[in-house]
C-alpha cells in the first residue's frame, strides 16, 4: 500500500529558483513541499561567485542585512589574457558595498540555505535528502513526484522542476527538444584559504569590499573563460570550458586551471594558499536558444533546469535569473490553483510573466551573446589581438617615433591574420548581439 | 629551495614564482562524498570499448573515467560531481546508466 502525500505544489529543488517558488507560494497562503536531494540546500551547487540581489528586494525587503555574504563586490575587472600577457579593464566604485548594493559574493551552500529557511517561515515544508526519481503522471499530466523515500509519493495541483541544470523531470515530461553537448560548459573551481589580510593587500580593497575578474584567453584550445573572486577569507579560481572541445581530448581540466594560476596576472593573487574546497557543475551556456518548452500540464520548469543561466561575457549570471524565475513560477502557479485550471493553458501565465521581466528580455535580446563568446573570433583572436594593441600602443620605442593609434591597430590587425572587413563585420554584430 | 606538490612537480610560471602543484588525490580529498552502497552511475564498458572517441577521459573533472590496457574503461562512482558531463559527452547509446545518488548521499559542498 502506498500512501500519498498531497500539497498545493510541489518544488523540486532548493536551489535559488526552487526557493523562490516556493518561498512565494507559501506567501499566498499555499501548502508547498520543497524537496532537496542534497542533505541541505545548496550541498550539490556551486558557481562563478556572484549573487545579484536586485531581485531580491521583491520577495524580503532590506535583504543585504541578513543574507549570508563574503564580500560586497566593489571591484569588477574583465580580464583579456594570452599565454604571457593579460590586459584588463577594472571598474572600482565603494557605492556597490553601500546599501542597496549591487552584487555579493556567497558561499552557496551558505546563500541556498538562508533562502530556502526563508521560504520555510513563509510557511513552506522543505524535506532535505530526497531524491525525486521521476514525475508522477495521470491522463497525460503531471500530478506529483516520486519519491526515494519510503512511501514517497508526493501528490500536488502543480509540480515545479527546479531540479538544476540537468532537469530530468523537463526531460520526462518531453519539454527538452534534443539535448546536445554543444549547449553546456562545465565549471570547475577551486577556493583556495588565504588570510584576509592577504586578500585585502593583494586585491587593494578594505572591509568587506571585494572583487570579481572574468577572464576570456585562458582556456587554451579550449573554448570557455576563467574567474576569479573574493570571499572574505578564501579566493576562488575557476574556469568553464565547452564540453565538446574537453571531450575531444588534449587538456583535462585541472591542467587547464594549474595554467591559469601559474600565469603571472593570476599568480600573485592566489599563491601560496592552500586549495579548501575543488568542486565542479554543469552550466547551461547557449541561453534562449536552448531552453525547453518553460509549461506543461501540471508542470513548470525555473532556473537552471530552464537553461536560465546568462553567459554572455561582460555579463555572467544565473543565481539572479533562478530566483526570477522561481518566483514568477510560485506566482503564476498560485494563479492557476485559484482559477482551478492548472493544465498548460492555465499556467501559461508563467510565460507571460518571464517575458515582461528581466528573465526572458534578457535573455532573448543576448540570444547571440552566447554564440559570440563562444566563437572564434572572441576566443582565439581577441584576447591576442587587444594585448597586442595595448602593448604596441603603451611601449615606448624610442628613437623610433610613435606608430600613431590607426596604424598600430591596422598593423596588428593584419598581423593577427584579420582583415578589416571581416573586423568591422564582427564589431557589427557584437554591436547588434549586445545592442 | 623550491616548493614541491605531492607528486614531486612543481609549477613554475613565468615570471619564476613557485609554488606546489596540488596532486590529483590532494585535489579530490579536499571535497566531502557521503558515499551511497548503491553505485548512481553504471558503466557499461563493453560499449566503450567500440568508442573512438572516449570523451569521458579528458571531460570528467573528477577523473573517473580510467582507459585500461585492454581496451576497456575503469569507472567507480564515489568520488563524483554529479555534474553531467558524462553522460552529455558520451557518443555511444547505453554506456553510461546515469541517476542522481540516493538523497543525502554524494557530493556535500561546503565553500563553493
Amino acid at each position: 500500500m502506498t500512501e500519498t502525500t498531497e500539497f498545493d505544489a510541489v518544488v523540486v529543488g532548493a536551489g535559488p529558483a526552487g526557493a523562490a517558488a516556493a518561498f512565494e507560494l507559501a506567501r499566498a497562503g499555499r501548502s508547498v513541499a520543497l524537496v532537496e536531494r542534497g542533505p541541505f540546500p545548496g550541498s550539490k551547487n556551486m558557481y562563478g561567485g556572484v549573487v545579484y540581489g536586485r531581485i531580491l528586494d521583491t520577495l524580503i525587503p532590506r535583504w543585504w542585512e541578513e543574507m549570508p555574504v563574503q564580500r560586497w563586490v566593489t571591484r569588477r575587472q574583465t580580464m583579456l589574457m594570452t599565454g604571457h600577457q593579460a590586459l584588463t579593464i577594472d571598474y572600482r566604485t565603494d557605492t556597490w558595498g553601500r546599501p542597496p548594493y549591487n552584487g555579493a559574493t556567497a558561499y552557496r551552500p551558505d546563500f541556498d540555505s538562508w533562502l530556502a529557511d526563508k521560504a520555510v517561515q513563509q510557511g513552506a515544508t522543505l524535506l532535505c535528502s530526497t531524491t525525486v526519481t521521476g514525475l508522477l503522471v495521470e491522463g497525460g499530466r503531471t500530478v506529483g513526484v516520486r519519491t526515494d523515500r519510503p512511501d514517497g509519493d508526493l501528490r500536488a495541483g502543480v509540480v515545479i522542476a527546479a531540479d538544476g541544470v540537468n532537469s530530468f523531470l523537463a526531460k520526462e515530461a518531453g519539454l527538452y527538444g534534443e539535448v546536445s553537448a554543444d549547449n553546456y560548459t562545465v565549471g570547475v573551481k577551486e577556493t583556495i584559504a588565504l588570510p584576509r589580510e592577504v586578500i585585502d593587500e593583494r586585491f587593494a580593497v578594505r572591509g568587506d569590499h571585494g572583487v570579481d575578474i572574468e577572464i576570456i584567453g585562458c582556456t587554451g584550445e579550449v573554448p570557455g573563460g576563467g574567474f576569479l573572486y573574493t570571499n572574505a577569507d578564501t579566493v576562488a579560481v575557476g574556469l568553464v570550458l565547452s564540453l565538446p572541445a574537453l571531450a575531444a581530448g588534449g587538456s583535462r581540466p585541472e591542467e587547464l586551471l594549474a595554467a591559469l594560476k601559474a600565469h603571472p596576472a593570476v599568480a600573485p593573487l592566489v599563491e601560496g594558499g592552500e586549495v579548501k574546497e575543488y568542486s565542479a557543475h554543469v552550466i547551461p551556456e547557449a541561453g534562449y536558444d536552448m531552453m525547453p518548452e518553460l509549461v506543461g500540464d501540471g508542470l513548470l520548469v525555473a532556473g537552471d533546469a530552464a537553461a536560465m543561466c546568462l553567459a554572455a561575457g561582460v555579463w555572467l549570471e544565473g543565481v539572479n535569473f533562478a530566483i526570477g524565475s522561481g518566483a514568477a513560477a510560485g506566482r503564476a502557479a498560485h494563479a492557476a490553483l485559484r482559477s482551478g485550471d492548472t493544465t498548460a493553458a492555465g499556467l501559461a501565465g508563467y510565460r507571460t510573466r518571464l517575458e515582461s521581466s528581466f528573465v526572458l528580455a534578457d535573455h532573448r535580446k543576448l540570444r547571440e551573446a552566447p554564440h559570440l563568446v563562444m566563437g572564434d573570433l572572441a576566443q582565439r583572436q581577441l584576447p591576442g589581438l587587444a594585448c597586442d594593441v595595448a602593448e604596441a600602443v603603451f611601449q615606448v620605442t624610442n628613437p623610433d617615433p610613435k606608430p600613431g593609434l590607426v596604424r598600430i591597430a591596422r598593423k596588428q590587425i593584419a598581423r593577427h591574420g584579420l582583415k578589416l572587413p571581416t573586423v568591422a563585420r564582427e564589431t557589427i554584430r557584437a554591436l547588434r548581439a549586445y545592442g | 629551495m623550491t616548493a614541491r606538490g605531492a607528486q614531486g612537480n612543481e609549477v613554475v610560471g613565468p615570471l619564476g614564482p613557485t609554488y606546489p602543484a596540488i596532486s590529483f588525490e590532494t585535489r579530490m580529498d579536499s571535497v566531502e562524498f557521503r558515499v551511497h552502497e548503491r553505485p548512481h552511475i553504471v558503466v557499461d564498458d563493453t560499449i566503450c570499448r567500440d568508442c573512438s572517441v572516449r570523451g569521458c577521459i579528458t571531460a570528467c573533472p573528477a577523473n573517473l573515467f580510467i582507459p585500461t590496457s585492454d581496451g576497456g574503461i575503469l569507472f567507480n562512482y564515489e568520488q563524483c560531481f554529479e555534474c553531467g558531463t558524462c553522460y552529455l559527452v558520451c557518443n555511444e547509446e547505453g554506456a553510461i546508466s546515469w541517476s542522481y545518488p540516493e538523497g543525502g548521499h554524494g557530493v556535500v559542498f561546503h565553500s563553493s
